[in-house]
């Protein structure tokens, strides 16, 4: 079941705290990100679901949130998600061929997650670092001034995390 | 060197913490401003001709004094850090590298308007920049030029930052407070504006990171000294994010006095065109903005300099000028494919578009199609003139501008590379082995030594 624990409802309950009185509904995009976070990477309908509850709303207003906003995963993915800018500026600066280089490494296409649940392949639209492309969004953070060798070493990262 | 106003101390080493921050002279504009009517702060900001960062140029003092002030209602300040403009990334410098600046100018800003309760609403790719804001939140906070009674004079203000989950039209003003009350990013319907109506109902001022920034050497130089820095209506400095094929891509604070050409090619700033290639084109706003070939670029139709000013930049109009924007600075070689770039563009706003209205949510689909299919080297004659008429159906036709900022940038490609498209539909077999266009374009033009 899915449910967050002690520590975290408290995150919860100060995200809620930001808004005035009754709007709590404010708080959605916060808690969903906290939730993708928390359950596995993505949001299922169950998660979805659990979130509303949380925030006195009616699901259908979570449903119609989720599937905005890009970020929100709506089906699993794989443990290290690399987020390929492709946008005109990363584009001037080869980030079709590191998107390419990585299909080439880790055998999959846009899309798609590796057999061993390791990693996704997303292309993104502009992440505001254009003055330092190619770039890719691996988590919280950015990976800039892609090279083919710096693709190799962040496949290499990834795998010794294990 | 070029005075700098906002980012000269953005290398001085822990800025990031209040306390060097402070010793170095932050906050003395919270102890200006708290000292003197939240009216008169409004005035001094007039009087800097401060125009809003974001892109739309808007005078902020002109924006402040449409906030509507009905008795025992709250009023809200929102700081839009949704930098989603592909080609900018000030802000997130600005943010990154001395946050309390932000922070400093979000205080005066929200004494000057009466909000209690302020927001920075942030793209949620920033994620880590979260932590640096609240960071230097509590750190203000715990210094008492935030919460409860600021410096003793009774006004009371928190900061929240709210994180958004990727979306560009968040950008958008209200589509953000929409996105901030925990909906769809939808942009409203204007009127009634955010100034009247906006977050919760409430009145409601939307600035940009940069705007908010500029706040604080305002109070400290006061209005009309600010004013004196820049030229005509753009004054005091402007930060411009560079990138593209360039020697030195990065985010400059520039006086808007220095002219496009000496942008480019001072090692001060861009320092040339990488690889020692030729200048072709250049987006100099953002990618809502019209491309310039180098020609158009460096001088204006009647041949006079052009200059990195509100002004000059869209001397001419959208026929021979473009928009100084949100000054992301896109620069092309004379390798690049202006179909190809164009396309990429086209593919964002397609993906962008929140699909409210039917001639951005089609229109925007329709233009990729075509261009990807000129770009791929299935392009017939008429698709040129298709794609030509599908961005003026847009145009003008949507609620909010993201119908404009994708019509625009094909619409200027179109304008000043017809050739190019033309060449992909008459080379079809050539185009599909080359990715690159005519090089033709790139006018031999004077490189200063």
């Amino acid at each position: 079941m899915v449910k967050f624990t002690e520590d975290k409802m408290k995150e919860v309950q100060s995200m809620i705290d930001r808004y005035p009185e009754g709007k709590q509904k404010s708080a959605l995009i916060p808690l969903l990100h906290l939730a993708q976070q928390e359950f596995g990477g993505w949001l299922s309908a169950e998660t979805m679901d659990y979130v509303a509850s949380l925030l006195s709303i009616e699901p259908i207003e979570v449903y119609e949130v989720a599937t905005f906003y890009s970020m929100f995963n709506l089906q699993p993915v794989g443990k290290h998600v690399f987020e390929v800018c492709q946008t005109g500026p990363c584009m001037l600066n080869g980030s079709d061929q590191i998107i390419d280089y990585i299909k080439q490494r880790l055998n999959i296409g846009v899309g798609e997650t590796t057999a061993d649940g390791m990693f996704t392949l997303k292309t993104v639209e502009c992440l505001g670092a254009c003055g330092y492309a190619p770039m890719m969004q691996l988590g919280m953070h950015y990976r800039e001034h892609l090279t083919k060798t710096k693709v190799d070493e962040i496949i290499e990262e990834c795998r010794n995390k294990q | 060197m070029a005075k700098k106003l906002l980012l000269e101390k953005a290398h001085v080493e822990g800025i990031r913490y209040f306390d060097v921050y402070r010793r170095e002279g932050g906050y003395q504009a919270v102890e200006k401003a708290l000292k003197m009517a939240p009216n008169d702060v409004v005035e001094e900001v007039k009087k800097s001709g401060l125009r809003g960062r974001g892109g739309a140029g808007f005078a902020t003092g002109l924006k402040w004094s449409f906030l509507a002030k009905p008795e025992g209602v709250p009023r809200y300040l929102v700081c839009n850090a949704d930098e989603s403009e592909p080609g900018t990334f000030k802000d997130r410098y600005l943010m990154e590298f001395i946050p309390h600046l932000l922070i400093e100018g979000l205080v005066v800003a929200s004494y000057a308007l009466g909000s209690n309760r302020t927001y920075i609403y942030i793209r949620g790719e920033y994620a880590w920049i979260v932590a640096i804001l609240e960071q230097a939140i509590a750190e203000a906070k715990q210094n008492g030029f935030l919460g409860k009674n600021i410096l003793g004079t009774g006004f009371d203000c928190e900061i929240y930052v709210q994180r958004g989950a990727g979306a560009y039209i968040c950008g958008e003003e209200t589509a953000l407070i929409e996105s901030l009350e925990g909906k769809r990013g939808n942009p409203r319907i204007k009127p009634p504006f955010p100034a009247i109506k906006g977050l919760w109902g409430c009145p409601t001022v939307v600035n940009n990171v940069e705007t908010l920034a500029a706040v604080v050497p305002i109070m400290n130089l006061g209005g009309e000294e600010y004013a004196k820095i820049g030229v005509g209506r753009s004054t005091g400095t402007k930060l411009i994010s560079a990138c593209g094929n360039i020697n030195k891509p990065g985010v400059y604070e520039i006086d808007m006095t220095i002219s496009v050409e000496e942008f480019i090619y001072s090692d001060e700033y861009c320092g040339g065109i990488a690889n020692g290639k030729r200048l072709k084109a250049c987006i100099p706003g953002g990618s809502s903005v019209p491309i310039l070939p180098a020609n158009l670029l460096l001088k204006t139709a009647k041949g006079e300099t052009r200059y990195m000013n509100y002004e000059s930049l869209s001397d001419g109009g959208f026929a021979t000028g473009s928009m100084m924007g949100s000054g992301g600075f896109i620069v092309l070689d004379e390798d690049q494919c202006v179909v190809r770039h164009t396309l990429t563009l086209a593919r964002f706003y397609r993906h962008e578009s929140c699909g409210q209205c039917s001639p951005c949510r089609e229109g925007t689909g329709w233009m990729e199609k075509i261009l990807q299919k000129i770009e791929n080297g299935d392009g017939v004659k008429t698709d040129i003139d298709l794609l030509w008429d599908i961005q003026r159906k847009i145009e003008g036709n949507t609620i909010c501008p993201l119908g404009d900022a994708a019509a625009w940038p094909v619409a200027a490609a179109i304008r000043h590379f017809r050739d190019e498209f033309e060449w992909h539909v008459n080379n079809r077999e050539l185009c599909r082995k080359q990715n690159y266009g005519l090089a033709h374009y790139a006018d031999e033009i004077h490189v200063p030594a």
